[in-house]
């Protein structure tokens, strides 16, 4: 016996033997039969399907995996072969080695897999043998193409999302988040209402899921419902249309809101005129005198409903005089302000009355004499709050600034494409639209744009575009200091790439 | 000439006979076909004694033998021993030898010359096997397995071997047998030759499973043939029928 570990050990050459059937020279094996003989006294294959029926659905293409699920999978491929695999019994008792398809004609509804199977006959032999399954193809219409057959419209749940208010900036920038989240990928209709969207789902957790994510993105209150559409009595199986209504809380960006009193109170005292900073999921108020800001959730926010103001509907352009730094640069909440006086006209009486108005404002870091600004004129405005009237004695200033205006500066490239553009949603619009809303809804489109423009932290959540047919061919000539503020190039995404780059971009803000 | 047979249903025809070229030992069965067949063959030439060894039949296993001698196991009784001593010729020795490995048959192969046994006999029975057999011992083994006795089988003519032995190993046997040897197969496939196969010098018994292909490489290793001229023996493997009653 030859050892290991040095020693010297003897070649082995094996020997031939006769096949103890047919006689053949062969090497020996366990069964000390050739393969053929050892093929034609043993079927390892004894025993197992060769014949079954498989249900496909055309109009979807799909294969049945009883007792429900449906796999879909193309002809002649990985997903198919898997699937044609599993459907066969007994495949446990033996060992599958390969496995492949023959080509079949395709309209012959049979496909038929070649398997190569190992088994263990005689005394340990191993012996591989290769055999043909054939599918009989049966077309079988799955459960859901034959609900959509029946009735293409046909929805499981809803969600209604409203907000009462004049204009449309909400849903401008909340299309543009639903987008950069995919949150409606899964619904199978959308139809802008008055006043708000539609969302149609074909599945009541689909539509549980939307209202969660507008839940964190926006101030909401939702209830739902459903409604009985068909019953089954024998097996006790209900079919219900489910309804959500959500509704976004009417306070925008850059609105002013009277406070009532008890939930100036319940802030801390916040001076009860204050303007709204920012919404998310919750609502940012800045009061301009203290340059205090505080939040709230929603709610909070939904247990004291309260309404704004005055909203961007009665903005009046002003042009800026002379101002005077009061306090010096103040961090609030990632943004600065200064607070100012400053000499304000409106546009309109500039060059025709003397009409000036002395006001404090917070935006003294960018104003500077000759400046246009935006703000509300509390002068002139008509304001029929309840809100207001509970307090007496409240020193309500004359104009509050709420933003830089650059409007002349935007005369000049009135018309010219921007470097960057957006995506939209897939809209049905009802056919009642006037003209009027037409243009309406066109003038509030541009001023979202640029309001995208202006703030960088509204860009934060939403991805921009490079406009492949801008030519930024005449950016060079602009020489002014202060130029119209635009989405620097780093920040656009050249169309279909994935938006990681966004994030990092952000930290390049001017 | 070789012939096929059965034991009660079994095709180890060696587990159950002992055949060498001065007797032929056959164990007691239900039946007499087994006897009756040996004693068609070989009643003229040598003795057919049935026996049995230890009060059990598998005496093809538990005893070796020649023509000069017959080691039993020390299982054998006494009756045994004398009924063998009684019914064989007398210069055939019978020895019961003392030794750990009890079945005899399965660690020592021997024809009237030469020897191969287990690695592990005793020294004492090496000097036993060479004084009573008369044989030369060589201590080997066969395709890695010690119980030699097992699988091979050898008659002064030729010899038969596990199917799995290397070429080497086979020269090497067959130069310290000094007979031809082939590597093959007994009993459709079967690698426990010994068990499957008994032979002398002008005769063979086999298991009746054994395939015509087994059946002339057995003929021709072990020359039975002799009337015919080998040439033969190559047409007629292709065209043996394979029904032999």
């Amino acid at each position: 016996m030859a050892q290991e570990a040095g020693m010297f050990t003897v070649q082995q050459t094996i020997g031939s033997v006769l096949c103890c059937k047919c006689g053949v020279p062969m090497a020996p094996n366990a069964a000390n039969m050739c393969v053929k003989c050892l093929r034609s006294e043993i079927d390892i294959t004894e025993g197992l399907q060769k014949h079954v029926i498989i249900i496909h659905c055309p109009e979807c293409d799909t294969y049945l995996q009883p007792p429900r699920t449906w796999i879909k999978a193309q002809l002649e491929s990985k997903e198919l072969l898997t699937f044609c695999v599993k459907r066969l019994k007994n495949l446990n008792k033996i060992h599958l080695v390969h496995a492949e398809f023959i080509w079949t004609e395709p309209h012959s509804k049979r496909i038929k897999v070649r398997l190569r199977v190992q088994k263990e006959v005689l005394n340990g032999a191993i012996l591989e043998q290769a055999y043909t399954v054939e599918y009989v193809v049966q077309d079988q219409m799955c459960e859901s193409c034959t609900r959509v057959q029946a009735n293409p419209d046909q929805w499981v749940a809803a969600v209604q999302l409203r907000q009462h208010v004049s204009h449309r900036r909400t849903f401008f920038y909340l299309e543009q988040l639903i987008l950069k989240h995919d949150a409606a990928v899964r619904a199978i209709r959308i139809k802008q209402m008055d006043q708000g969207v539609d969302f149609f789902f074909a599945n009541r957790s689909h539509a549980v899921k939307f209202v969660e994510f507008l839940g964190k993105v926006a101030p909401i209150k939702s209830r739902h419902d459903k409604q009985l559409v068909s019953h089954d009595t024998k097996s006790n199986n209900y079919n219900y249309k489910y309804t959500f209504s959500v509704e976004i809380c009417p306070i925008c960006r850059e609105d002013l809101i009277c406070l009532p009193p008890k939930v100036a109170v319940s802030l801390g005292n916040l001076g009860p005129l204050v303007i709204c900073t920012k919404v998310s999921n919750t609502i940012a108020l800045l009061d301009l005198f203290t340059l205090r800001h505080c939040f709230m959730d929603a709610d909070q926010y939904w247990r004291t409903a309260f309404k704004s103001l005055l909203s961007s509907r009665q903005i009046m352009e002003y042009i800026v005089l002379d101002v005077e730094p009061v306090s010096s640069e103040i961090n609030v909440g990632g943004s600065k302000y200064v607070l100012a006086d400053a000499q304000v006209a409106r546009v309109a009486d500039f060059g025709k009355n003397d009409t000036l108005f002395t006001v404090r404002t917070h935006l003294g870091h960018i104003l500077n004499p000759g400046d246009y600004a935006i703000g509300y004129d509390l002068y002139r405005a008509n304001s029929n709050d309840i809100e207001l009237d509970k307090y007496k004695g409240l020193v309500i200033p004359d104009v509050i600034l709420i933003k830089k205006s650059y409007e002349e500066k935007r005369q000049k490239k009135r018309g010219k494409p921007r470097a960057w553009k957006l995506k939209s949603l897939n809209m049905e619009v009802e056919d009642s639209a006037k003209a009027t809303d037409e243009e309406k809804r066109s003038s509030e489109y541009e001023q979202f744009l640029r309001d995208l423009e202006e703030n960088p932290d509204m860009r934060f959540n939403i991805s921009l575009y490079q406009n492949k047919e801008y030519q930024p061919s005449e950016m060079a000539s602009m020489t002014d200091e202060e130029d119209v503020p635009s989405i620097p190039l780093e920040e656009l995404l050249a169309d279909l790439d994935l938006s990681e780059e966004e994030a990092q971009n952000d930290s390049m803000n001017e | 000439m070789a012939t096929r047979l059965q034991f009660e249903n079994s095709c180890e025809v060696g587990v159950f006979s002992k055949l060498t070229n001065a007797y032929c030992l056959v164990a007691i069965g239900g039946s007499e076909n087994f006897y009756s067949t040996f004693e068609g063959e070989l009643a003229d030439v040598i003795p057919v004694v049935k026996t049995s060894i230890g009060g059990t039949g598998i005496i093809g296993r538990l005893c070796a033998g020649n023509k000069n001698g017959l080691l039993l196991p020390h299982t054998t009784t006494d009756q045994e021993l004398q009924q063998l001593r009684n019914s064989l010729p007398d210069q055939v020795v019978v020895q019961r030898i003392e030794e750990r490995l009890s079945a005899l048959g399965n660690c020592i192969a021997c024809n009237d010359h030469v020897a191969l046994t287990h690695t592990d006999l005793d020294r004492e029975t090496e000097e036993m096997i060479a004084d009573v057999l008369g044989v030369e011992v060589f201590r080997q083994t066969i395709a890695g397995n010690i119980l030699v006795g097992s699988y091979c089988s050898f008659s002064n003519r030729g010899g038969l071997v596990h199917p799995h032995t290397s070429i080497e190993d086979l020269d090497e046997l067959s130069t310290l047998l000094q007979v031809p040897l082939v590597a093959g197969t007994v009993n459709r496939g079967s690698e426990v030759i010994a068990a499957g196969l008994t032979v002398n010098d002008w005769t063979a018994f086999c298991g009746s499973d054994t395939t015509a292909t087994e059946l002339s490489v057995i003929e021709s290793v072990f020359k039975l043939r002799e009337a015919q001229p080998s040439a033969i023996v190559d047409e007629m493997r292709k065209s043996l029928i394979d029904s032999y009653v």
